[in-house]
């Protein structure tokens, strides 16, 4: 265990934890866009940052990366810090005006109208990696990733096709903060709308209800992985007890 | 070769090779860098080979390629040792001259000799060329002596000899102690003192005992090519300061991460790799001392921001190029996790020179924080450009003046850029700053890997800063907020105030987005990207009111906010003018008359500006 200061506040932490996790045990909020508990951390939204000073030394670093230590002051809230916040989240707005989410944070951190010209094709996507994050370490497949560099950076499956590892579970699309991402099932068919393509997964029938209740590729999958025989799955969940 | 077993054995066979060779032995080394063969060189070498077997000298005359000399603008350079003849732009046809009158009867070409473009004087040495005599070539001096794919030759200029110094019982603790003593700073761009990294990754822990040792060769800054031209010129010398940091660190693997585009570069290590592999220099038992190391070459990823170290270490893990926050430093986990050190190419071809001086000669050049020399990549508007190695804490003036000799074509001096595209431009104001790594960062530059870019009256400075932003927007990752979206802000702006466009409220919000990139950004790509936007609004404020207030351009660059007309008093109707014009916007005024300028057509180009010989052209 270690002693910290946040905002003022002793804090007790145990070592292998970050900044953010912390703050948050302690009841104090840091905003974050890329952060999931999931998944790992990845350091690109900047919102969380923090300014942490250490034997003396000041710096302002990204809350959800930086390991608490003995004696570290942190401050959670400063003009340095405020500055970033705004401007990335003014610079999100432009990128995504339609987003709800970044709009209400751009309200929260008092950005009412946007300064940068509007992004005319946007996509709700800011590129925080939650999704492929989610897709390779809690689903496991890796059907989508961050394609291109810098401001041609792009959220895609493998050559904006139909992937073929995609098992169609849709995590992807829960875990993505401003709803790029969605998910619908219509009849026996589930469709997965991503920024730059859709796809479209065969939904198994229910042979006791009759209803369709998850993606085909999604029930083979786990069938492999946790070596279930695949019918096991001939009857949805609701029916099986 | 049989392998060298002791250090002893290694001063053993560099006697040997020695005395094998005659000081006085004429010896026509040609210059074989990557700037040279754009000139033609290989030619010239075998033009000089077919003409001494023609006339049955081989046992008398030497011929000699070598890697880049620096003087590049000049090749194909060649140079007649030991007598220090400096020929330059040397053709294959010359070369039956330079051998039956330099060569044989000491007579000097006068022809292919230098001229000062200042004074006009012939130079017959190489050392009094101003272009070498300002220098200080510790690091890179080398190169003009040896053949890179000989390791005798780099063993008959003292090679290796710091390596088996180390090994004859200096301890690894002692090693980075002289290194820090010397006080050895990064010459990759941060300036972080050696010494200490390495020291960091010794002390370490790394339960099974890995280090890993790399030496980053990726340079990817437009224009530079020092740390090219170190390795394709003298390979052995970056080999042998991993070796020396390797034992220093307790590391047996290494790596040399070298840029994609750097055949020639790879073809050398490779070689010379294999060289000190055979003459038991790498890999089992170096000199019977009981130390392993072994080194591999890796292909870079083909992106600037690979240079950096945590997306270097990711790329040579096989994984995307991409930086990390670094919050738990490389040394400790790096490369797979393990204690990693990474210098750059310039850095581990210092190491050797101070283990074989000692720290207290290397000491003595340099200023208080800022030892030794550094080489830059000197081009822009200047006379001489090339890559010159300088002593750390010699005025931009020198470098600029003395060496580059000032400025071409009677132009007025306006600005300096150094440290590549992130770097900052320093004004005239300036122009007697001592160059070390603090001075260049309080001007609101930065050393960088060395780039030194001389601007003159012509250039804008929200041109510069707009060019320079554009390239970081175009090798930005995309990976955090800050640089990707506000990079791309940045240029937009930039864009608008030179398109005529600009705003009252720009530069504030210049200001504030560099601000955020300062202290926003995950990597230090994005954190000193502004430097070029800062520094140019701090010392040419003026310049940009001119364009957002006036829409003016001072310097006449920016299209949108000039225009092209025809000085009639000046013109004789020549018509040189109207063949040029690419967009047909220039007529005959009749014979004898002043020529037409169509403003409607024109795309301003300043092609009429440019041929003009007579000024009556002029940009307004
Ligand atoms: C965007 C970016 C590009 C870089 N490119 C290079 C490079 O091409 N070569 C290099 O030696 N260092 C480069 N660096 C610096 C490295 O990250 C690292 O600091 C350096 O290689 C360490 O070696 P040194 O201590 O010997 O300077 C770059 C840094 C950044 C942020
Ligand atoms: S739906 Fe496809 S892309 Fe999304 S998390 Fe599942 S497998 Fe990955
Ligand atoms: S789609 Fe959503 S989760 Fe994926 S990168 Fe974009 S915003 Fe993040
Ligand atoms: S600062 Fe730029 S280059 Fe560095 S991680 Fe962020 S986006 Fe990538
Ligand atoms: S939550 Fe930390 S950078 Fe996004
Ligand atoms: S390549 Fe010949 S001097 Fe540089």
């Amino acid at each position: 265990m270690v002693k910290l200061t946040i905002d003022g506040r002793e804090c007790r932490a145990e070592e292998e934890k970050t900044i953010l996790e912390v703050a948050s045990e302690n009841g104090i909020h840091i905003p974050t866009l890329c952060y999931h508990e999931e998944v790992s951390p990845y350091g690109a939204c900047r919102l969380c940052m923090v300014e942490v000073t250490r034997k003396g030394r000041k710096r302002l670093v990204a809350s959800c990366l930086y390991p608490v230590a003995e004696g570290l002051v942190v401050r959670t809230e400063t003009p340095e810090v405020n500055n970033i916040r705004r401007t990335v989240i003014e610079l999100l707005l432009a990128r995504c005006p339609d987003s709800e989410v970044v709009q209400e944070m751009a309200h929260d951190l008092g950005v009412d109208k946007p300064i940068f010209s509007l992004e005319e094709d946007n996509h709700k996507c800011i590129l925080c990696a939650l999704c492929t994050r989610v897709c390779q370490e809690v689903v496991g497949v890796s059907a989508i990733t961050l394609v291109n560099r810098g401001v041609d950076r792009q959220m895609a499956t493998p050559f904006y096709d139909f992937s073929e590892v995609c098992i169609g579970c849709g995590s992807c699309s829960f875990v993505c903060p401003t709803r790029a991402i969605s998910f619908e099932d219509v009849g026996d068919t589930r469709v997965i709308t991503m920024p730059h393509v859709t796809m479209e997964f065969k939904l198994k029938k229910c042979s006791k209800c009759g209803k369709y209740w998850a993606p085909e590729r999604q029930l083979e999958y786990i069938a492999k992985t946790a070596g279930i025989a695949p019918e096991a799955f001939d009857i949805c969940p609701d029916c099986r007890d | 070769m049989e392998r060298l077993s002791s250090p002893a054995e290694l001063e053993k066979a560099r006697k040997s090779i020695v005395s094998k060779r005659d000081a006085k032995k004429p010896c026509i080394t040609v210059c074989s860098g990557t700037g040279c063969h754009a000139f033609g060189c290989e030619k010239v070498s075998t033009a000089f080979q077919n003409e001494i077997k023609r006339l049955g000298l081989e046992e008398k005359v030497d011929v000699r390629t070598t890697g880049c000399h620096g003087f590049c603008e000049r090749g194909p350079l060649v140079v007649i040792r030991p007598r220090d003849i400096f020929y330059q732009r040397v053709s294959a046809d010359d070369a039956a001259e330079i051998i039956s009158e330099t060569v044989l009867k000491n007579n000097v070409i006068d022809r292919l000799l230098y001229a000062d473009p200042n004074t006009g004087k012939k130079i017959v040495h190489e050392h009094e060329v101003p272009f070498y005599a300002g220098q200080k070539r510790l690091v890179f001096g080398n190169n003009g002596y040896i053949d890179p794919s000989s390791i005798e030759d780099y063993l008959a200029v003292g090679g290796y000899a710091a390596l088996g110094k180390v090994l004859s019982g200096i301890k690894p603790e002692a090693v980075i102690e002289e290194i820090k003593k010397s006080g050895l700073r990064g010459r990759g761009g941060g300036g972080f003192p050696t010494g200490i990294k390495w020291e960091s990754c010794r002390n370490a822990p790394s339960p099974d005992g890995v280090r890993y040792i790399i030496c980053n060769a990726d340079e990817g800054d437009p224009g530079a090519y020092m740390d090219r031209s170190l390795l394709e010129g003298n390979p052995h010398s970056v080999l042998e300061g991993m070796l020396i940091g390797a034992y220093a660190i307790g590391g047996h693997e290494g790596y040399v991460y070298v840029r994609h585009e750097y055949p020639l570069a790879v073809k050398n290590v490779r070689l010379a790799i294999k060289q000190a592999e055979e003459y038991g220099l790498l890999g089992k038992n170096i000199l019977g001392s009981g130390f392993d190391f072994s080194i591999r070459i890796n292909r870079g990823g083909g992106a600037f921001i690979c240079g950096e170290s945590s997306a270097l270490m990711a790329s040579l893990e096989g994984k995307v190029g991409e930086p990390r926050a670094k919050y738990i430093h490389t040394v400790e986990k790096g490369l797979w996790e393990k204690p990693t050190t990474l210098n750059n190419v310039e850095t581990w071809a210092n190491v050797p020179l101070i283990i074989n001086h000692g720290a207290d000669w290397y000491t003595k050049t340099g200023t208080a924080n800022s030892k030794g020399t550094k080489i830059f990549s000197l081009v822009g508007k200047v006379n001489n450009t090339g890559l010159v190695e300088v002593p750390m804490g010699i005025t931009l003036k020198e470098i600029i003046y003395d060496i580059g000799g000032g400025i071409p074509g009677g132009k007025k001096f306006k600005a300096v850029q150094t440290g590549g595209p992130s770097g900052g431009v320093i004004p005239d104001s300036l122009i007697n700053l001592p160059v070390d790594f603090d001075e260049l960062t309080k001007s609101g530059s930065m050393m960088g890997s060395g780039g030194m870019i001389v601007m003159d009256e012509d250039n804008c400075m929200v041109d510069i800063a707009k060019y320079f932003i554009g390239f970081l927007e175009g090798e930005s990752c995309g990976k955090c907020v800050p640089c990707r979206e506000g990079l791309k802000r940045m240029r937009e702006i930039l864009d608008g105030i030179s398109e005529g466009r600009g705003k009252e409220g720009d530069i504030d919000l210049l200001e504030r987005l560099s601000t955020t990139l300062t202290d926003g950004a995950l990597c230090a790509l994005g954190s000193t990207a502004p430097n070029p936007v800062l520094s140019t609004i701090r010392y040419f404020r003026d310049e940009y009111e001119a364009h957002i207030k006036e829409k003016r351009c001072p310097a006449g660059v920016c299209k949108e906010l000039i225009t092209y007309q025809i000085i009639k008093e000046k013109c004789p109707g020549c018509g040189l003018c109207i063949k040029s014009c690419p967009a047909e916007a220039i007529t005959s005024g009749g014979k004898k008359q002043p020529v037409i300028l169509d403003q409607e057509k024109c795309i301003k180009c300043g092609a009429c500006y440019d041929v003009c010989k007579l000024g009556a052209v002029k940009v307004s």
